[in-house]
């Protein structure tokens, strides 16, 4: 459990490790609003392209990025091959009740490709910005929510905490399990229900830590003077410097590229 | 008067039955009085449920005296309106290191607490500089706490408090889930903290050796502080000590074993080098 790269901060010096959170949440947002927009060859090449500068300039390592894709590759298999065998068209192969068509093939192509760009966009923004950045972002891009009484910063200080602790219970989960195991549970075998069933004397233990983690957690931060957000300092605020905007530049102009191979092509 | 000073503190644990009746009161801390100097080096000891954790929390306006009154600085516990400024003066360090880092890198979780107390961004900074150089822990400083050993994560939280400038330490435990390297690394820190510092430093424990270098031990057994004086002269009373199920520190014990056993060695032996000495001046 503790290969999975996905959602991890990858700490390297990087132009894009400085932007702005808010820039890097933005741009996000946008990548995956474009990846559903474009259209054709054109467009996905030039989404690549843009992904691909996007990940030369973070200097994250490229093995990285693909061990991230590991967790979904079960969900892109399964999706590109329902996607071959199941949409109508020209028909180029047939067996069985199966019939594999031309439109089909591209389909399940641009499906496959559709994927795999949304999750390395979006996690690129998770390996180039610190948990806390995030949810600082977050809580920035989102502040107005505060004038309707909308709790932004308690939930803001919610996710990073979560996050935070998240390899914490990865680890606990672990230790919990080779504890049950080595006094005979069984955690691999019978059917659905009954391994929901063994299930149980691991997620008992995990919840009942998790909550005296909290509670301890609740008292540390209270002992450090901690008080909701008001009144509340950053240390590392957030403000817009040049680079921020010419990082927006760079996604208008992207944008505007695939917008432009849409209605052309 | 001193930095932390208690009068007749009771603190008792009330557990309510299904009709909200009280069903149990459970005294943990019974009539301490207690005054701790600026600058001093306390250790607090106690066998499980000694209600040394309890008194930590107090120090801390983490809880409030059932009775009497202990107060941090000049502030009365009591008096809300002074409870941020309490708990600048005593930050607190607790057992489990992994349980009160807050952020996911070492820097942003020393800048927690003075972000809480809405210190300038500028300064922010200035403190977490000082506070992690003050532990050594500046090499680590973009680390992920998750990458640290037990002990520089102790290091850490304990940086966090720095970070606050406080007057006083309140250490509840911080070596129990420690292995004894990171017990070393975490002790080292603490008695820099209160030379170099000038921090006074309690330091609750059930590890007799952490308390030998202390200035002072405070001996509590069933809520009440039943021994107190200097390492030497509690440890010396080796009966005594049994009688709280603590344990003595190992050449304590043994200089104990040997006079039994007929030798003439002094009393207050604690160190090994002590007891080279006091062996060698038999003959």
């Amino acid at each position: 459990m503790r290969s999975i790269t996905l959602g991890q901060y990858y700490p390297v010096e990087s132009p894009i490790h400085k932007l702005d959170p808010r820039v890097k949440l933005a741009v996000t947002l946008l990548y995956v609003f474009s990846l559903f927009f474009a259209k054709g060859p054109v467009g996905y090449l030039i989404a690549a392209f843009f992904l691909a500068l996007y990940i030369c300039v973070s200097n994250v390592p490229f093995s990285f990025i693909v061990r991230g894709l590991k967790p979904i590759i079960f969900l892109l298999i399964f999706s590109v091959i329902f996607n071959v065998l199941l949409t109508p068209g020209e028909v180029l192969a047939r067996f069985w009740i199966f019939r594999i068509t031309k439109e089909g093939l591209s389909l399940a192509f641009y499906m496959g490709i559709r994927l795999i760009f949304l999750i390395i966009g979006s996690s690129m923004m998770t390996y180039t910005t610190t948990p806390n950045q995030l949810t600082d972002g977050l809580e920035k891009s989102l502040g107005f929510l505060r004038k309707v009484h909308f709790p932004i910063h308690e939930i803001s200080m919610m996710m990073s905490i979560a996050l935070r602790f998240i390899p914490i219970l990865v680890e606990e989960t672990d230790k919990i399990m080779k504890a049950q195991m080595a006094r005979g549970a069984d955690f691999e075998e019978g059917n659905l229900i009954q391994r929901a069933k063994n299930l149980i004397p691991l997620l008992v233990p995990l919840f009942i830590s998790a909550f005296r983690r909290a509670t301890d957690l609740a008292m540390a931060m209270e002992a450090r003077c901690y008080h909701g957000g008001e009144g509340r300092t950053k240390m590392k605020p957030l403000h817009y410097e040049r680079r921020d905007f010419v990082a927006y530049g760079a996604a208008a102009c992207y944008l505007g590229l695939i917008i432009v191979a849409r209605v052309l092509l | 008067m001193g930095i932390i000073k208690t009068a007749k503190l009771i603190y008792e644990y009330v557990q309510h039955d299904e009709e909200n009746k009280v069903a149990e009161v459970n005294r943990a801390v019974d009539a301490v009085d207690i005054d701790i100097e600026t600058g001093e080096f306390v250790a607090v000891l106690g066998h499980n449920g000694s209600g040394k954790s309890t008194l930590a929390k107090h120090m801390n306006a983490l809880l409030l005296p059932t009775e009497g009154t202990i107060w941090v600085g000049e502030d009365d516990t009591k008096n809300e309106g002074a409870l941020w400024k309490i708990r600048q003066t005593a930050g607190m360090v607790f057992q489990n290191p992994d349980n009160q880092i807050v952020a996911s890198i070492v820097e942003e979780d020393v800048g927690f607490g003075p972000e809480n107390m809405g210190v300038e961004t500028r300064k922010i900074w200035e403190r977490v500089d000082e506070s992690l150089k003050a532990v050594g822990m500046t090499a680590y400083r973009t680390f992920s706490p998750n990458r640290l050993s037990g002990g520089q994560k102790q290091r850490v939280a304990i940086a966090g408090v720095m970070a606050m400038r406080p007057k006083c330490i309140v250490l509840d435990e911080p070596t129990a889930m420690l292995d004894p390297n990171g017990r070393k690394e975490v002790i080292r820190t603490v008695r820099e903290l209160n030379e170099k510092e000038n921090i006074t430093v309690i330091l609750i424990t059930h590890y007799m050796e952490e308390a030998i270098s202390a200035d002072r031990i405070i001996v509590m057994d069933d809520g009440k502080v039943v021994m107190e004086g200097k390492p030497k002269e509690v440890f010396s009373q080796v009966d005594r000590l049994k009688e709280y199920r603590l344990d003595v520190p190992q050449m304590t014990e043994l200089a104990f074993e040997l006079r039994k056993e007929g030798l003439t060695l002094p009393e207050d032996i604690l160190t090994i080098e002590e007891m080279v000495e006091a062996l060698c001046r038999l003959r």
